[in-house]
């Protein structure tokens, strides 16, 4: 393991991805995700990086895809906006198999918004933005510790699948800082004979996502659709807090989900018993996570409208008993916040 | 004797060989190819210079030229 | 027997879907053929746009990638930094490139990214059935324009040559045609400029091709070729706007 440090997650995410051998960044600057595309401009020529700004994200995010489609390992950092931008080339990625690694730090929408932390970006995430039959894995950190690991495993989980990996973040992840023991150096290691690279000693190889004929995309959906069921199936990931005798379990991620182990930990003081679910793999979401949890109250606890309610909904046997409580424009609830909305439940 | 190769079902009947052959030997043929075009015909043959101006005009790389040395 | 011509090596055996006539099938012809001249097929990838082009990576032994409409400069600046000392070649239509990704082109010029553009100007989009581009001449009737364009609907066509050759990450910038056998070989030649010079990385090679569309414009193919010559040239004057001498005369 690396060196122990007191870093902002934005910078200490960047080091971890160079780190992971990620040596080419494409780029567009937009609060509060700046502090990646900075570092990898600052540390270029130390460790021999290729940063380029591009002129859009929608520039960007086909840059990412070129790159991709050369086996290099590669990535963006972008905020909402700029997300919504990427969606036809995410799309795109998807499709053609291109393993690109995309950090999304979420601020509230919608439009320009405001740009501190926010989690508004859910649907778009995790059901995917772009157009078409696709999905992506989406994965949430909800520490600079947690997001640091991700990051490396999303170089491997994108070149494992042949499928881009959105590593989702916020605002308070990406501006706080915290000690973290920042990850070694990782090779990459995988099957690149797909890789244009110029056909020397091989057969060449083509991408195209353009149809060729009704039969043959809906073969190549088929294909594509077995690849999503295969992430869907090794993929789901996280992590229960106190579930096994709770009689209330909390549901949240991300930063939301640091407030609601607050929350927990004040209604167990209280004689409560509550528990927390934490999803990390957003999609494919966590249904494991609920399995022999029984039948519960949730209370699903987001810096939004409510979205991965919707899914928990899915997930539970009765949504009935599935509650929620979020704020917006960038207002991150207290724990006391979220225990009074315990209480609320009135579950004794 | 000069060569004129022209792949009869690549051809799609544009006119350009016609158009641009400095010989004016080439001309709209009566056989129709797979493609509902009519490829176009050599006649004659002999009076070919082998300058391959057709296979340069020809938008499908569908025209060979051999030159007799 | 002595060869002639001989179907270039690196064609594969599909027939293209151009329509009869257009100027595509000819570019494409001789970018096949300097790719076997400069033996460039073991070392390249093409990029290609969406337009009738769209499937011209199945006309070609060498590895090929496809773009999102529009997205070729920049899909092609991700491969092209990954792999500097291989050969990337763009390509585009005008819809592609002067509507869709103008933004893209134009700062791929701005960042000298440096690989060789083909950019194949017929005045209309020929895949979506003859709607008006930006390049349509003022006054011409394509399913869009459906009493010619006007300049208060959509304004004034767009010189893509002249704006690269004002671009100072563009070394080189020239308009070329196909409708009579000596411009095609002058097509050759301007193709070749360009791809040799993207092996001494002074920056963005462009070739722009006015292109006979004989459906979209509803003409035979030989009218076609001469209507390049009365209208197109007159707006679209051929020539080099920018050659690598006077960059580094500068």
């Amino acid at each position: 393991m690396g060196d122990k440090v007191f870093m902002q997650g934005n910078v200490a995410l960047a080091e971890s991805a160079i780190r992971a051998g990620c040596k080419y960044f494409f780029g567009y600057p937009i609060t509060p995700s700046s502090e990646v595309p900075e570092y990898y401009a600052r540390r270029a020529e130390e460790e021999g990086l290729v940063f380029v700004q591009g002129e859009t994200e929608t520039a960007v995010f086909n840059m990412i895809a070129g790159a991709a489609a050369t086996g290099n390992r590669v990535m963006t950092a972008t905020s909402g906006p700029g997300f919504s931008l990427g969606q036809e080339a995410m799309s795109f990625m998807a499709a053609a198999g291109l393993p690109a690694v995309v950090v999304e730090v979420m601020r509230p929408g919608p439009a320009d918004g405001e740009i501190l932390a926010a989690q508004g970006d859910y649907f778009q995430a995790v059901k995917g933005g772009g157009h078409g039959d696709y999905n992506t894995l989406v994965l949430a950190p909800c520490s600079v510790q947690e997001m640091c690991e991700l990051i490396q495993e999303s170089f491997e989980l994108a070149e494992k699948y042949r499928n881009p990996v959105i590593l989702l973040s916020d605002a308070l992840l990406a501006k706080m800082r915290e000690n973290v023991e920042l990850p070694g150096r990782k090779e990459q290691n995988c099957d690149l004979s797909w890789a244009l690279t110029g056909c020397a000693g091989r057969k060449h190889n083509v991408m195209t996502t353009c149809g060729d004929g009704s039969a043959q995309w809906e073969k190549y959906n088929l294909d594509l659709q077995e690849k999503f069921a295969k992430i869907k199936a090794n993929e789901e990931r996280w992590e229960n807090y106190q579930t096994e005798d709770a009689d209330i379990i909390l549901v949240a991620y991300g930063s939301m989900a640091r407030v609601a182990i607050g929350a927990m930990k004040l209604a167990r003081e209280a004689g409560l018993k509550v528990g927390l679910v934490r999803p990390i793999s957003l999609w494919p979401f966590p249904v494991k996570a609920f399995e022999g949890l029984g039948d519960k109250t949730f209370l699903v606890t987001e810096l939004s409208a409510g979205q991965m309610v919707e899914d928990v909904k899915l997930t539970v046997p009765h949504k009935e008993n599935v509650h929620f409580y979020g704020r917006l424009g960038g207002i991150v609830p207290t724990p006391k916040e979220i225990f009074e909305q315990i209480k609320k439940l009135g579950v004794k | 004797m000069n060569q004129v190769k022209i792949d009869f079902d690549r051809c799609k009947e544009c006119g350009y060989c016609v158009n641009f052959c400095p010989k004016k030997i080439l001309a709209i043929g009566s056989k129709i190819n797979k493609r509902g075009y009519y490829p176009p015909v050599i006649d004659p043959i002999e009076e070919c210079i082998a300058c391959g101006t057709c296979a340069k005009v020809c938008p499908e790389a569908a025209i060979e030229v051999y030159k007799e040395i | 027997m002595k060869t002639i011509y001989k179907r270039p090596e690196v064609l594969t055996d599909a027939i293209t879907t151009y329509c009869g006539g257009c100027g595509h099938g000819i570019v494409n012809k001789l970018i096949a053929e300097l790719v076997d001249e400069m033996e460039l097929r073991e070392k390249g990838i093409l990029v290609w746009p969406i337009g009738c082009s769209v499937y011209a990576d199945k006309y070609y032994k060498m590895d090929a990638i496809c773009a999102l409409h529009g997205r070729a400069p920049a899909l092609a600046t991700g491969i092209k930094r990954c792999l500097p000392d291989k050969f990337v070649m763009v390509y585009q239509g005008d819809g592609d490139m002067v509507s869709e990704g103008m933004a893209e082109i134009m700062h791929a010029a701005v960042r000298a990214e440096n690989f060789s553009v083909i950019f194949i100007n017929n005045a209309i989009y020929g895949m979506t059935g003859g709607q008006m581009a930006p390049t349509t001449l003022l006054g011409q009737v394509t399913s869009t324009s459906p009493y010619g364009r006007t300049v208060p609907a959509a304004g004034y066509p767009v010189n893509m040559a002249e704006i690269m050759a004002n671009m100072p990450g563009v070394c080189y910038s020239e308009r070329v045609t196909v409708n009579t056998p000596q411009r095609i070989t002058a097509t050759k030649k301007a193709l070749k400029k360009a791809f040799e010079l993207q092996f001494e990385n002074k920056g963005l090679s462009f070739v722009e091709v006015l292109s006979p569309c004989p459906t979209g414009w509803g003409q035979k193919p030989m009218d076609a070729m001469k209507w390049v010559d009365e209208k197109l040239i007159p707006i679209y004057p051929l020539g080099v706007f920018k050659s690598p001498e006077e960059v580094s005369a500068k």
